[in-house]
């Protein structure tokens, strides 16, 4: 049964942070698409999570949901501001290709938790979304609802530095701002997570995550030993790269079986230059990184990420 | 006589782009319906947008174009007729053009006799020519970025087409733009109307069709009614205005199709942050205009211009949701402000070595220290030219602050704002006002139309920070190139001509890139560059016309506010006619000297030799005027000096009709060369006459 019709509707201003995703993991589910959990390494944006990042190369139809917490280290405020955190949670859907009707889908999505459009000003003002580091771009939209940005909506054009066909829609819906908008709460911290369903009695987003906030801030400003990070990255860094300088080997030779070329771990190598990633991010929050590291570490990602993303498409016509 | 309607329905365009393709839209369908000779008599083009859809309309098209009689020619007449009958050739000519063998007639013309034929072609169908020639136009219409979407199609569009309607009267014309097809079916507001088609039952009911579905097609209405709006919600409140701002209003018109307004409130314990920084919040992120009182100060409301109509109820539902955004975007302010307050700006200005100004040219604390080496070295300049008129070390104090904002989590998050904090962090922090309102301004001026910074400490910044940019910047080659600037080097180049221009310091190009110790090898390059600029003020900042800036700056392109003063002098003489024939005699004594130089004439006036009474008399006029221009000009008295030029015509007309120049005696063509060389030299220390362009 579809979870619009579930025997007791919530109130549109009473949906928690947790029917919030259920309601768009169903409405997106009943629209064919797989709900993935999120991704279990560390990542800045549900965009560079493999079932995006990856999956939006080649030619095969995929669709795809999941609630991304995405990590920005420096982003952290040890939960003192009502508006910011180091590790917010993004519901990431991907279309692909994006049916012609993606705008109006998504219009009914918002309706789906609760959000009456005749009620509300719903504006698409142009927001174009990049990440040199992925070699990845497109084209799109702040979805803004009355002044605030509830989605990034975006028309993937490249990834990884090749041109997709067919593209993808990507939409991004911030979980703690559409919470905070329909509870009509100042805090991301007052936002009422659960509720207990005897008592009614709420659990809280503060209760849920303030600790993590603050201890994140903590260890991410403080605490985090800059050689060790840095050891870390390199470490992480010299696997990825040996792993693909096999890749480049292997998809450039004519011989290899196709078998060979599909169990090629790209999928570890991957993760290993979204480690680095990270590591750069908590590098970056401690002040690890100086002036003239910085571009040139950011290269070194680059190299690791659009690698692999030219080695997966290879894989995937292998 | 029909109408034709073209409208392309988007998924929502970008806000900037909008009128500009709107406009080239409408010009294409124009020219596409004049080439194709289908405009009628009294034929009228209108252009129509909102964010979903770009549209014209033409009335009056002509439904098919008129039939035309051509003439062919082919081959000639006596290989085509041998004893008056056809050859094969005749034949062959008249079976292409599609004629009779006997309707080939006889065109005689300059080159001789040929057969000819005329024949009749049928016109068009509209219907048939618009569907093949428009899908072209609009796909060929200008995106500053665009994109594709369609697997496998290699169409670049600015967002997906989505529906087309193309109708004469209520005809659809059967055209495809992206795959998709024409109908009658338009689309309403998203919300308002909703997803059920709507129905263009007659081209020339287009806007009024759309208008029952909650579209005002019309850009001018839209702007109209969001002006109207925006006045009828400032007047609930007594004595208050909005804040004029017309860009803002043109983001709307564009970011709209059924344009209402409301108007909120917010605490006004928020007042106490800077007006500044108030009315970015509204502006540049949240789109809300300001609102101030009767003393011209901020108000706690702010004016949203909504993209739909709601009743009471809802009305409240939106303040309230937009209001809560604006808090929370104040409150982070608040939080930033008071946080940055812990660390003074003197303490930043280590961490600026933190901030990259540019990767293969450090940081910004490098950038700073080089900055004020610069500042420094104009300064000797002034103070050798006896200009003394301002603070040394409150100059060199706001040097060394000026980048230190980049540092603050206020600039962060309010990036539009570097300077602007600055500089009322330094004013906060108790610096003098002369280095707080010199951090203030030292972007300013932004564009041509801005004004320079007002304190000579602040447009001494401005010098030395821009110059010092360009230098390094084209010391690693990164100058600008054609349409590439991404360094905005022409921006900051610009500043420096309209800071020199608009200021009293006496200051020249020259001066400035001196001082901005660019290395020997790119110092030309960087002059050569000020001067172009310089050249694009006078001609597009001040509306001089390129040949006076080009004879102007052909003789001097080193001190801006001169080059001004004698650009606007040769701007009021111009049109004389005395002032016309001198100009072209000049045009033509440079003609004569390159000639003689080319055939390695010597330029020597000969002892002895007899000149002419007309050359004579040139001579000698040009002896008494030479040091009365001279002295005119010393004293910058361009405009009496051009004039005085002016009388020379007579004996200039008289020379050039008796005398010939060349003459074949290499004595007296020395010596007339020798006269005009010092005619040319003598008055070319104003402009260089020759490049005037003479009806």
């Amino acid at each position: 049964m579809p979870l619009s019709q579930l025997a007791h509707p919530l109130k549109p201003t009473s949906l928690t942070f947790q029917e919030l995703l259920f309601r768009l993991q169903g409405f997106w589910a009943e629209r064919g698409c797989v709900l993935q959990q999120p991704y279990d390494v560390e990542v800045g944006a549900g965009t560079m999570a493999p079932e995006t990042f990856l999956r939006v190369q080649g030619p095969k139809p995929y669709r795809v949901g999941y609630a991304q917490p995405s990590r920005r280290p420096a982003d952290g405020r040890y939960g003192e501001n009502p508006n910011r955190l180091f590790r917010h949670t993004q519901f990431q859907l991907i279309l692909k290709p994006p049916p012609v009707n993606v705008q109006e889908l998504y219009l009914e999505s918002l309706e789906a938790i609760g959000i009456d459009l005749h009620q509300h000003d719903l504006k698409f003002e142009e927001d174009n979304w990049e990440w040199p580091a992925g070699g990845a771009w497109g084209v799109g939209w702040q979805v803004m609802l009355d002044g605030l940005e509830i989605t990034q909506f975006t028309y993937f054009q490249q990834c990884g530095g090749l041109d997709l066909d067919p593209i993808c829609a990507e939409l991004t819906y911030g979980l703690e701002r559409i919470a905070a908008f329909l509870q009509d709460v100042d805090s991301i911290y007052d936002i009422v997570w659960a509720r207990d369903p005897e008592t009614g009695a709420p659990v809280t987003y503060g209760d849920v995550r303030l600790a993590e906030e603050l201890q994140f801030s903590v260890y991410n400003f403080e605490f985090a030993d800059v050689d060790k990070l840095w050891e870390h990255f390199r470490l992480y860094e010299a696997e990825a790269q040996s792993l693909l300088a096999q890749a480049t080997v292997l998809f450039a030779n004519e011989k290899a079986s196709a078998v060979e070329k599909r169990r090629f771990p790209l999928l570890a190598t991957y993760e290993l230059a979204l480690k680095c990633s990270h590591l750069f991010n908590l590098l970056d929050a401690r002040g690890a990184i100086s002036v003239t590291e910085r571009v040139g570490v950011i290269g070194r990602i680059r190299t690791l990420a659009v690698g692999v993303a030219k080695a997966y498409a290879a894989q995937q016509i292998s | 006589m029909a109408d034709f309607l073209l409208e392309i329905g988007l998924e929502e365009v970008p806000a900037r782009m909008i009128a500009g393709a709107e406009a080239e839209l409408g010009r294409r369908l124009n020219e596409l319906l004049t080439r194709e000779r289908l405009l009628g008599p009294s034929a009228k083009l209108t252009t129509y947008s909102t964010p979903r859809r770009l549209a014209v309309l033409v009335e009056d098209v002509l439904a098919t174009q008129a039939d035309i009689e051509e003439q062919l020619t082919g081959p000639s007449w006596k290989v085509a007729f041998k004893d008056s009958a056809p050859t094969p050739a005749a034949e062959a000519f008249a079976k292409k053009a599609g004629v009779d063998v006997s309707a080939l007639e006889k065109i005689a013309n300059a080159k001789g006799e040929y057969v000819g034929a005329t024949v009749k072609k049928k016109g068009r169908a509209a219907a048939e020519l618009l569907a093949t020639e428009l899908p072209k136009e609009v796909l060929a219409l200008y995106w500053a970025k665009n994109m594709y979407w369609r697997a496998g199609k290699s169409e670049r569009f600015v967002r997906p087409v989505r529906w087309v309607v193309a109708l004469l009267d209520s005809a659809i014309v059967p055209l495809e733009i992206a795959g998709i097809k024409a109908s009658n079916a338009s689309r309403g507001h998203r919300v308002l109307h909703g997803e059920a088609p709507v129905v263009v039952d007659q081209a020339k009911n287009y806007s009024s069709n759309l208008r029952k579905a909650k579209v005002v097609v019309d850009v001018a209405e839209r702007r109209q009614s969001i002006r109207k709006a925006l006045d009828a919600a400032t007047r609930t409140v007594a004595g208050a205005r909005w804040r004029e701002d017309a860009g803002l209003v043109e983001t709307l018109v564009h970011l709209t199709e059924w344009p209402t307004v409301i108007l909120g409130n917010f605490e006004p314990e928020y007042l106490t942050l800077p007006e500044e920084v108030l009315v970015t919040v509204m502006r540049d992120h949240q789109k809300y205009f300001a609102v101030e009182g009767a003393d011209g100060k901020l108000a706690p409301h702010f004016l949203a211009v909504l993209n739909t109509q709601v009743d009471a109820e809802g009305e409240a539902i939106i303040r309230h949701g937009n209001a809560r955004v604006l808090r929370a975007r104040f409150k982070d302010a608040q939080f930033f402000w008071d946080f940055d307050q812990k660390t003074k700006l003197v303490d930043r200005v280590e961490s600026l070595k933190n901030v990259t100004f540019q990767k293969e040219l450090g940081s910004y604390y490098d950038k700073s220290v080089k900055t004020n080496t610069v500042a420094h070295s104009l300064h000797e300049v002034l103070k050798s030219n006896g200009f003394t008129n301002y603070n040394y070390a409150q100059m060199i104090q706001a040097v060394r602050l000026a980048k230190t904002d980049l540092t603050t989590e206020l600039v962060k998050e309010f990036t539009e704002l570097q300077g602007v904090i600055g500089g009322l962090y330094a004013r906060t922090q108790g610096h003098d006002e002369a280095v707080a309102a010199a951090i203030y301004e030292q972007y300013t001026p932004g564009s041509t139309d801005d004004k320079i910074p007002a304190t000579i400490e602040g447009q001494l910044l401005g010098l030395a920070d821009r110059i010092q940019t360009i230098v390094a910047m084209f010391g690693i080659g990164s100058a600008p190139t054609g349409s590439k600037d991404p360094f905005a080097l022409r921006r900051a180049a610009n500043a420096i001509v309209k800071i020199l221009a608009e200021s009293q310091l006496p200051l020249s190009l020259d001066n400035v890139v001196e001082a901005s110790g660019a290395s020997s090898a790119n110092k030309d390059q960087v002059a050569a560059f000020l001067r172009e600029r310089l050249s694009f003020y006078l001609k597009d900042v001040r509306g001089f016309s390129y040949d006076v800036v080009s004879a102007v700056l052909a003789t001097d392109a080193d001190d801006v506010r001169d080059a001004i003063a004698r650009a606007e002098a040769l701007t009021a003489v111009r049109g004389s006619e005395d002032f016309a024939a001198i100009s072209a005699a000049f045009k033509r004594i440079k003609n004569i000297l390159r000639q003689a130089e080319e055939k390695g004439f010597a330029i020597q006036a000969a002892k002895g030799v007899a000149l002419s009474t007309e050359a004579e008399q040139l001579a000698n006029a040009a002896a008494t005027l030479a040091p009365q221009v001279a002295k005119l000009r010393e004293s910058r008295n361009y405009g009496e000096a051009l004039s005085l030029i002016a009388t020379l015509r007579p004996v200039v007309d008289a020379f050039f009709d008796k005398v010939m120049v060349l003459d074949p005696d290499p004595a007296i063509r020395g010596a007339n060369l020798a006269l005009i060389d010092e005619v040319l030299r003598g008055f070319s220390g104003i402009a260089d006459f020759s490049e005037i362009v003479t009806a």
